[in-house]
Formats: C-alpha cells, structure tokens, sequence
C-alpha cells in the first residue's frame, strides 16, 4: 500500500522533469501518458510527454500518431470528449531516433558541407539506425533541448527500452567519454597525416588484418567530419547530466508486481539511489485485487469448496440448471480462485520489499480493458493522484 | 517443401519484447531438446543472468557449464574477440588482450554490426564446428533483434576486405538455412506485445535471411467457462442466487467469484490479441500456445513444466 499518496501529486506539482523508467512491457508508456494527461487536466498546468513507442491506438488516443519528432498539442477536445474541462494543457512528442540525429547535425554542423558529409555517410546511417546506444544518448539530447525551450512547466518522458536498465542515464556520460578519448584522436591520427602514431601500431595492425585498412578509414573520416561537433556532444552531454541530477528532475520507476520485473526495478532504485538522483516514487501495475491474498477471504473460499454439494443441490432450483453444470462452475470458480490467489500472494509479498524503501509505492491495479483512450488515461491518473477532484 | 520442425534445427534465435517470458522459454526450449538425447548449447546474449536463473545455475560465463546435462553459457564478446584471434591468427592473447580489446572496443561502439558479429560469429561458429546438436540463444530483445541477425549483411557493407569479410559468406550460409536456423518470437496475449510481435515479424521477412520459425504466445490463461457454463455463472452471481450462496458459505462470497470474473475477463481479452496474432502472421508460421503458470515461484520448476508444455505442442 502507499506510504504517502499525496506525495504523487507534490512530485508532479513541484517537478519540471519526470522520467519514467522501468523494465518493459508493465505499461511505461500508458503510465507516463496517464500522469502527464492527469496533470494537465488537474493541475493547470502546461505539460509535455515524450513518448517513444506508444500502442497505435495509445497515439491516436494522443492525437500523435505518425508525427514524428514534432511536438503536437492535445487538442482540448480530446479531454472534453472525456468529459473533463483541462485546467492546463497538454503537449505530447514522439522520439524518432533518425529523425532526432538528422536534427541534431542540422542544428550543430558548422557548414553546409560538414553536414552533407556527415549525412551521407555510411557509418552514419548504419549508426543512426543500429547504433544501440545512440537511441539512449538521443532521446537525452532530445529532453535537453526541449527543456531549456522553456515552453513547458512539466516535462513526463518515457525512457526508451534498454538492453540494461542504467544505459539511458549513462549514454550521456558516454558519448562525452567517446568524443574526449585518446582512443578517437588516435583512430582519427591516420586520415591526417601518413606517420601512423606508435602508440596505435599493434591495434591497427590487428586490426587491418580482420576489418581492413578501408574499413578503419572510413571510420576516421566519419569522425573527421564530426569533430567540429565534438565540444557541443560533449558540452550539451554534461549539461543533460546535471539537469538529471538536479532538484527538479525526479524518476518514478514503473513496474508491475511479477518476478523479473520486479527484481529489475528494484535494482533500477538501488542504482538510482546510488548515483543520488531523486526517486519520486514506485508505480506497480496490474496489481491483483487484495481480495485474493485476504486470509479471511480464504476461508470463505475453502468452505465454498466443502459447501459444493450443498450449493449444487440450491442452485439448480434456484437457477433452473443441471446439476453437473451447477457442479463444474462451482468447482470453475473455486479453482479460479485458488490459481490466482497463488500469484497474489506471492506478489503481494515481493511488494512488500518495496514498502520497506523510502520511495513512496503506489498500487494499480488490473484494469478490465486496455487502457488507450483519454478516460482511461485520467481513470489510471487518478489512481496515482487519489487527492485530487475529478 | 514443407518447413523444418523446430526441434531438428541446430540454431535458434528466441527473441520478444521485455516481460513476456523469453528467457524462460529458451530456458524450457533447451531443456526440452536436451530431454530429446541433444547435446543442446543455451546461450544468454545479454548476460543477465536471467538464463542462469532459470536453470538454478551458478559460475556461468562465456566458457560453457554444464545444467543437467544441457551446456550453458553467457555471450562475452571481448572472450568471443580473444577466442577469434587465437582461432584465426594465432595470437596468442594473454598480456596484449588489454589495449587491443579496449581499442576494438571502441571502434565496436562506433561502428555497428562489429559487437554483433562477434556474438552471431560464435554461435555460427559453433554450429559449423558441429560440437552441439542444437543451440538455443536467448537473444536481445525485439528492438535489437534485427542488428543482431543482420550483422554479416551490415559487416559486408561496411568492411569490403580483411578475415572477418571473407567470413561472413559462411556465416550467412547457416544463418539464411531455414533447416538449420530459425528465429522465435516469443509474445503474450496483450496489445503492445502482439502488435511488437507483428511489426518485427514483417521487419524479419523484409530485412533479415533468417526463418521465422515460430511465435509462442506465452502466459494463455486457461478457458475456464463453456458458453453455458458462462450463462449458469452470470445467473449465480445475481443478486437472489448470492444471497443464497452467502447463507450456505455463512460468509460474503463475493470475492471468491471475482476471481472468476477477472480469469474470464483477462482470458477474453487476451483470445481478441491472439486472433489479432493468428491473423496478422503469415499462415505457415506456427503459432503455439503456452499456459499461464499459477506457480509459486520462477526458476527450475516452471522451466521443466514450459519444457513439458512445449513438448506436448512440439512432438
């Protein structure tokens, strides 16, 4: 149970950055998307989320679907047609990794030819496309630049799924190492000059008999032609680095109650609190009803089972139906029960390892349908800001 | 030409979006075949532990274990870099490994498809080397999948000579042989899994050689009601017919049948994503079914009963 439901609201009242993070599939997304739509609608708020791969029905639900890396307002119709009268507003953002590369170098190259270069360079694509950490260190790049735009007082962003948990946060860290390592500087030596640098003799030695001279020339010229660029990666990387330590920037970590989930939230907060950033709280998701790990409601449910012939025999005249009929779904119910109070206890007590932290948890539970319109947005918001008025 | 059966393939890349059990059914998937008499390799490309886990296995690292008779290991690609080099150039790498691995390293981060190739390396390579029977890899995720699978394809594009070029032809002989390997997506019966599940099967076909093997719906609740046991139960818990029940337990079963509710509630709306599945999935790719576990907890025991249940679909 929640130590302190009103401290949601006060994180989300006194915050400019929210990060949702979390291991995948336990409804990051909708739940970033709820608590920036519940924000916006209670709290007066002008309010963006950055979503990064939202359910097609979730985006049109958004009014976002195939935008791109364009910011779009929620039309206020979108909250009306849900039957709530926004008190602020509510902006919301796709992250395209591409399109957000293809941005940056626009914005950063220093001429023209640097970036047709840049741009038209096979490394480029491939790395733009495959490079796995390039997803993190952009979608960082990315909140940076819409912050300090100033437009919004709230900024929800959805953390991309990671290979690792940490890797989003470390990306900034490592594209500054990247881009200030002797390792580049000796890469790029040979394109500059013919003298091959001592120091990298037995590596491209090696390495030209596995990859190929071409291959680790193409590399140095790629990186060439980002070097004006360097000192803004490694400038802006810092910067994101800070803004995420600071006061103003939270992270609720959203998971739901299973195993592995669980177990990967948990180290999320160990490595959150290690690296002293702010956790703003524990969401779990689809949190099975008390009921099931009720020990009073066990006992019901056990004498159910040894009523069974008792209520048979009231049943079909009650209900007008044969006997084993009456029989099957009563022994149906009973072992629905039992299957699912097993989940709900063990649960239950994994949640409870969570209580122990100073985060504050809050418990969602399963809701009957999926949740991809604005009413049920606000339906799961108001779940996390139990305090506020519909 | 009718397809390979999954269990008579040598390489078996399982992938799936986080959360829906992927570890656990390469887990079952490798125990599986090693109860068939294979000498069977389980590879964990991440490293997590989470494949560890679910044998209950413990000091796993790039050199194999051995788990009850299946062989288990973790992907390592600067151990795959040190193996490469003793195996293709003879260096023998014990003080130099430090720098060289260091700097490969680097130029791995900046240029794609050579971290990968090092893992799709290893395990083609093992499979030419015929030293397992079968190897079940316990892939990255769905959105990682496609770099990893296409990673000869993007070496060919980018290094045009040296050793690791010349060996891509063979890597991508095995990999292209739908009667060696085979790729698996692993989903659950949710919207955004089913639609990943759906997108990346379409990516597959389009951009990767390698065969779709399969896609398992993992965590498929049970049907717990026929459609007239269904019409019994909405008359039971009517009002009248609680109260009834109520008098005959001495207690409030309202609860008690919310259970019920909620099973049959979650069971429909997981049949809509899989209809959504089976329709959206090429009709010769085998969609297999497996139960949601009400088990207590994860480890060797839902690993042997997803072996089983895999068995009953597979044999």
């Amino acid at each position: 149970m929640a130590k302190e439901p009103a401290s949601f609201e006060s994180l989300f009242r006194s915050r400019e950055i929210v990060i949702a993070c979390g291991p995948g599939g336990v409804g990051k997304t909708t739940t970033a998307a709820a608590m920036a739509a519940t924000a916006a609608a209670t709290m007066g708020a002008k309010v963006l989320v950055v979503t990064v791969d939202p359910a097609k029905r979730l985006a049109d639900a958004l009014g976002i679907s195939g935008i791109g890396n364009t910011v779009m307002d929620v039309p206020s119709k979108v909250f009306k047609n849900a039957g709530v009268t926004p008190q602020g507003s509510l902006s919301a953002a796709m992250l395209d990794t591409k399109e957000s590369w293809d941005a940056l170098i626009n914005a950063h190259a220093p001429d023209e030819e640097t970036k047709e270069k840049i741009l038209g360079n096979p490394l480029y694509q491939n790395i733009t496309s495959r490079f796995i950490q390039s997803h993190d260190y952009i979608a960082m790049e990315r909140l940076y630049e819409l912050h300090s735009s100033g437009k919004w007082d709230l900024i929800v962003v959805d953390t991309p799924p990671t290979r690792n948990a940490l890797d989003f946060l470390d990306a900034p860290e490592r594209m500054a190492d990247f881009f200030s390592s002797k390792l580049l500087r000796w890469l790029v030596a040979p394109s500059r000059s013919s003298v091959v640098s001592l120091a990298t003799r037995p590596f491209t030695q090696i390495a030209d008999r596995i990859l190929g001279t071409q291959f680790l020339q193409d590399i140095s010229e790629f990186f060439l032609s980002l070097e004006s660029m360097y000192g803004g990666f490694i400038e802006r990387a810092r910067a994101v680095q800070r803004l995420l330590a600071e006061e103003r920037t939270s992270f609720v970590v959203v998971s739901s109650s299973e195993m592995v989930p669980l177990r990967e939230a948990e180290f999320f907060v160990d490595e959150l609190s290690k690296r002293n950033l702010d956790i703003g709280g524990v969401i779990l998701n689809k949190v099975l009803p008390d009921s099931l790990s009720d020990p009073s409601v066990h006992a019901t449910a056990q004498r159910f089972a040894d009523e069974r012939e008792a209520l048979v025999s009231a049943l079909v005249s009650q209900v007008g139906c044969e006997e084993d009929v009456a029989r099957r779904v009563l022994a149906t119910v009973s072992s629905s029960y039992d299957d699912f109070s097993v989940v709900a206890e063990r649960e239950r007590q994994s949640r409870e390892r969570f209580s122990r932290s100073d985060a504050p948890v809050m418990n969602v539970p399963y809701f009957d349908h999926d949740l991809n319109d604005m009413a049920g947005l606000l339906g799961l918001g108001h779940y996390l800001f139990p305090h506020l008025k519909k | 030409m009718a397809a390979t059966p999954l269990l008579d393939r040598s390489l078996l890349f399982v992938t799936g979006k986080g959360g829906v059990g992927k570890t656990t059914v390469t887990a079952g998937l490798a125990r599986l075949l090693a109860d068939q008499g294979k000498r069977v390799l389980a590879c964990e490309i991440d490293a997590k532990g989470d494949l560890a886990a679910a044998f209950e296995a413990h000091g796993v690292g790039f050199n194999p274990v051995d788990v009850g008779g299946l062989s288990l290991m973790h992907m390592d690609t600067e151990a795959s870099l040190r193996e490469y080099l003793r195996i293709h150039l003879k260096i023998p790498m014990v003080g130099r490994i430090g720098p060289v691995a260091r700097a490969f390293d680097f130029v791995a981060t900046a240029a794609p498809g050579v971290r990968e190739i090092l893992t799709v390396g290893k395990l083609c390579y093992e499979v030419r080397e015929r030293h397992y029977d079968a190897i079940v890899v316990d892939s990255s995720a769905t959105g990682h999948i496609v770099g990893q699978l296409t990673a000869p394809q993007a070496i060919q594009s980018l290094v045009k000579v040296g050793l690791m070029r010349s060996q891509t032809e063979w890597m991508l002989d095995i990999m292209s042989d739908p009667s060696q390997t085979g790729l698996i997506i692993v989903t659950t019966p949710e919207e955004m899994p089913v639609s990943e599940t759906l997108s990346l099967a379409s990516e597959v076909a389009d951009k990767t050689t390698v065969d779709l093997a399969a896609v398992i719906a993992n965590r498929v609740l049970p049907e717990r009601f026929a459609p007239r046991d269904e019409e019994v139960f909405d008359a039971i818990t009517k009002k009248e017919s609680l109260r009834l029940v109520d008098e005959i337990v001495h207690a409030p079963t309202e609860e008690v049948f919310a259970a019920a509710r909620l099973a049959t509630t979650l069971r429909r709306r997981g049949s809509a994503h899989l209809v959504t599945l089976r329709e959206g999935l090429s009709p010769s790719v085998p969609v297999i079914l497996l139960p949601y576990l009400f088990a207590r907890s994860e480890g060797l025991r839902m690993t042997v009963q997803i072996a089983d249940h895999l068995g009953e679909e597979l044999l």
